[in-house]
């Protein structure tokens, strides 16, 4: 019984009739400066059930979310609880009610342990902490939803994946009846991606609600009892029943158009060798990180580097912008050596590069989308905005940036939108024409519209020659786009194949680090 | 065999080392709150002349340790609402509050010129402990506040590293944005531990003037034992028992030079052995000021940034 709708519902909308919801909330709105981010938003989540969030960048998910937890406060429009309408002052008020949220970027404190990290924030405890009690304890909890942790691990130590199970725990610990997950698989690899699902599993099983935001489609239609498409901060869809949808509607009901991820190669004959890479070994604190990586990228190709986070990737993407010196080995681009020449002289031979840490090393967060863009443009003592103005305006219409303008502050963009902006200034070139794009995981956390706008602007940078090095934890990315793949593993480069005949199993097996024969 | 100068110049060192304990411990729990309280000079000679005010024209001695302690928490109490209420900015709020304190502390002691506290804090005595040789002298001779000092340091490492509010003040410190998101109020911890800071530092400053000084020398009665506090507290990597050794050991390098003076030893020329505990604090805060020092040496990790919730 598909109930796929465009109007929107009055009042919750509630999939079995009667069935009392475990949170509601009426009209919702919310406003910030410049933006509706919730126009009269309607949202139930159900006992034992997980209700998907949908919608593009700076549609409103995370303002919702955080209104639903206690983080932001709206403007107007109530919640309730079970029935029983509630204010929501605080964080602290949601966690008293049983909702808690797992943040986009992880809330732990690094340098504590997993039990500590837990407990934090607890008052039911004892003024005096007992260490192997407290573990103790957590390991308990953990364990009755199957979350296998070491609760005595520092969390710095943990892969991205561990942390957001500890997050689990954390708000499981807390006596949470509702969990708000905001973009949790955005970075988790495929194997993690299924543990969590069978933790949301277990969690609903056990009369927990999730509301799941999501932007791959593949996952919501896996996971979701129901979904809520939300645009531009109004709701515009509802589908309910769990496996009564498909990714195609999806992504219609999300930008109103069909959507179609299509493989991309490279259509012309590839020219002369832009980047050469030779022996490059790169080791920090004595573990060695990158070990004698050796490969070129021509002109009008795409090469993919596949791999799990971690693997040396980033290590990889800053040798070539050159923010890192390499151990040994050397780096060209063009025919000029950059190795140890820094940033600035890898810029003038024409690189463009899209680091993966967007808020941290790609913009300044504190700075507008302007003058964001200024800082790879022309140097000169006095700043001049009037010229860039324009572009920046352009920018902001064709990459569809959800923005009040230039002058918008980078840090209060979506985290979609902020990807954009850095997109935007890398993709349009900067003080030479780009010869060399580098570019880290561009698609993560954005919706399938945008997505398709990125890489139809790959595919032209491509075709317009430019040497594209894509570096991507996306396996679909990296195998629907590259001309050539490589596997990191280690530091080191495992498994290489045109992208034309890459097949799935063997670059999968090789990201794990199995090779052909460990396989059979 | 007591009378030995080394001796005395070892327990000396004790003694002295007791504002460098408050004063520093002080500053660990405002900083691991995450808040940079550089006052602490203006903070010590403050309360000094406040408690020197109070026990001359009350007679009471206590009465001033505890109005001074009062005052450290006032003036840190001006630094927390610079700081965390109006999130200004931390090191020009601490530098102001230094040339504040040392302001008022010299206008406040103007009647006080000339004078000495009739009745200073007196060391307590063990009986036959108190004689053995070598150990009587440098540990069973202090004074009351001495070995508060010490025990308030253990105690502090327990609450810190023991107990659930001891938790929840390092997370602040470290990640306040964790700890807003548990629903506890960041601002409010700041404050509370910026205050119960300063009333370490008061407590500090006036047994320095009345159990060391006796007589008001302006800013010469601190001498910058503020900073070395500051100093201090980075050396101990902001751990209570790292700093109690080396409260006693930076103590000892502040005593020496009068030993050295009074042996009449002059191959160390003494005025270098009196720069040594200014030159190791020139060399802390130029550490503490860089960023990815700070963090090598176990700083907590927000330290003196401002917290916004927005913020993302
Ligand atoms: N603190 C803030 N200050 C100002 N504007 C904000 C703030 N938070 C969100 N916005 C704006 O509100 C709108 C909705 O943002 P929100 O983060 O909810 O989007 P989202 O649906 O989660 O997007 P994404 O998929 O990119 O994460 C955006 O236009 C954003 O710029
Ligand atoms: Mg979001």
């Amino acid at each position: 019984m598909t109930n796929a709708s465009h109007e929107v519902a009055k009042g919750p909308h509630h999939a079995s009739g009667a069935a009392p919801s475990a949170l509601s909330a009426y009209s919702l709105v919310k406003r910030f400066p410049g933006v509706l981010a919730n126009n009269s938003v309607d949202f139930d989540v159900l006992p034992g059930e997980v209700h998907t969030l949908l919608g593009e960048n700076g549609a409103g998910k995370s303002t919702l979310a955080a209104m639903l937890c206690g983080l932001y406060q709206p403007d107007s429009g109530h919640i309730t609880r079970n029935g029983e309408r509630i204010a929501l002052s605080s964080p602290r008020a949601g966690l008293q009610h049983g909702i808690a949220m797992v943040h986009q970027h992880f809330r732990l404190v690094e340098r504590f342990t997993v039990a500590e990290n837990v407990i934090l924030g607890s008052r039911d405890l004892s003024y005096k902490l007992n260490r192997s009690e407290l573990e103790d304890k957590v390991a308990a909890v953990a364990e009755s939803y199957g979350l296998p942790i070491d609760p005595g691990a520092t969390v710095a130590d943990l892969s991205v994946g561990q942390r957001q199970r500890v997050e689990i725990v954390k708000a499981l610990y807390q006596g949470a009846e509702i969990l708000l997950l905001d973009e949790p698989t955005a970075v988790l690899v495929p194997a993690e991606v299924e543990k969590l699902f069978e933790n949301v599993h277990a969690m609903t099983q056990a009369g927990k609600s999730i509301v799941f935001i999501s932007h791959k489609l593949g996952e919501v239609v896996e996971i979701s009892d129901r979904v809520t498409v939300l645009r531009n901060g109004r709701v515009t869809g509802h589908v309910s029943g769990r496996g009564t949808t498909d990714t195609k509607e999806l992504a219609r009901l999300m930008v109103g158009r069909d959507i179609e991820l299509t493989t991309q190669r490279a259509s012309h004959a590839t020219g002369h060798e832009i980047l050469q890479i030779r022996d490059l070994s790169l080791t920090v604190g004595g573990v060695s990180v990158l070990s004698d990586i050796s490969f070129n990228v021509h002109a009008g190709e795409m090469v993919g580097i596949a791999g799990v986070a971690g693997n040396g990737q980033r290590e990889l993407a800053d040798t070539i912008a050159g923010l890192i010196s390499p151990t040994s080995g050397s780096i060209a681009i063009s025919g000029s050596m950059t190795t140890d020449r820094g940033p600035i002289h890898a810029r003038e031979l024409g690189l463009a590069y899209v680091p993966e840490d967007r808020l941290g090393m790609g913009l300044v967060p504190s700075m507008s989308i302007l003058d964001n863009l200024l800082l790879t443009r022309d140097r000169r003592v006095v700043v001049d905005r009037t010229t860039v103005r324009p572009e920046a305006t352009r920018l902001i219409e064709q990459f569809e940036i959800k923005a009040n303008g230039p002058d918008h502050m980078a840090r209060k963009l979506s985290g979609g939108n902020a990807q954009k902006v850095l997109l935007a200034r890398e993709l349009s070139g900067g003080r030479t024409a780009t010869k060399l794009l580098v570019v880290c995981s561009p698609t993560r956390g954005l919706d399938v519209g945008a997505i398709e706008t990125v890489r139809a602007l790959l595919d032209d940078a491509r075709s317009a020659g430019q040497a594209i090095l894509l570096i991507s934890e996306d396996l679909d990315e990296v195998m629907s786009l590259s001309d050539r793949i490589f596997v990191l593993y280690r530091g080191s480069v495992v498994h290489e194949t045109p992208g034309e005949s890459a097949e799935l199993a063997t670059v999968g097996a090789a990201m794990a680090g199995l090779t052909p024969e460990d396989k059979s | 065999m007591n009378g030995n100068i080394w001796v005395l110049t070892s327990a000396d060192s004790v003694a002295i080392a007791t504002t460098l304990i408050l004063a520093a411990l002080g500053a660990l729990f405002t900083e691991r709150a995450g808040v940079l309280n550089l006052g602490i000079e203006g903070i010590l000679l403050t309360s000094a002349i406040s408690s020197f005010l109070v026990a001359d024209s009350s007679g009471s001695i206590w009465l001033g340790l505890i109005v001074g302690s009062l005052v450290g928490a006032l003036l840190a109490g001006i630094h927390a609402v610079l700081s965390v209420v109006l999130r200004a900015n931390q090191i020009v709020a601490g530098l102001a509050l230094v040339i504040f304190g040392t302001g008022l502390a010299n206008f406040l002691g103007k009647p006080a010129e000339g004078k000495t506290v009739t009745t200073l804090i007196k060391p307590l005595s063990f009986g036959p402990l108190s004689d053995i040789p070598f150990v009587g002298p440098i540990v069973f001779r202090q004074d009351p506040i001495t070995y508060a000092s010490i025990v308030i340091a253990v105690l502090a490492s327990l609450y810190l590293f023991r107990s659930r509010p001891g938790l929840e003040l390092r997370a602040t410190g470290d990640d306040p944005a964790t700890v807003d998101a548990q629903g506890l109020s960041v601002a409010s911890i700041r404050l509370r531990y910026t205050l119960f800071g300063g009333l370490l530092v008061g407590l500090g400053g006036s047994w320095l003037m009345l159990a060391q000084s006796a007589a008001w020398h302006q800013a010469a009665t601190t001498n910058g034992v503020g900073w070395i506090a500051l100093a201090l507290v980075v050396f101990a990597g902001w751990r209570p028992i790292r700093l109690i050794f080396g409260a006693i050991l930076f103590g000892f390098t502040l005593q020496l030079p009068f030993t050295l003076q009074a042996e009449q030893i002059t191959f160390i020329p003494s005025a270098l052995m009196q720069m040594l505990p200014y030159l190791a604090t020139l060399i802390a805060l130029i550490a503490l000021s860089r960023p990815s020092t700070r963090s090598k040496l176990g700083a907590p990790k927000s330290l003196g940034i401002p917290f916004v919730r927005d913020e993302r």
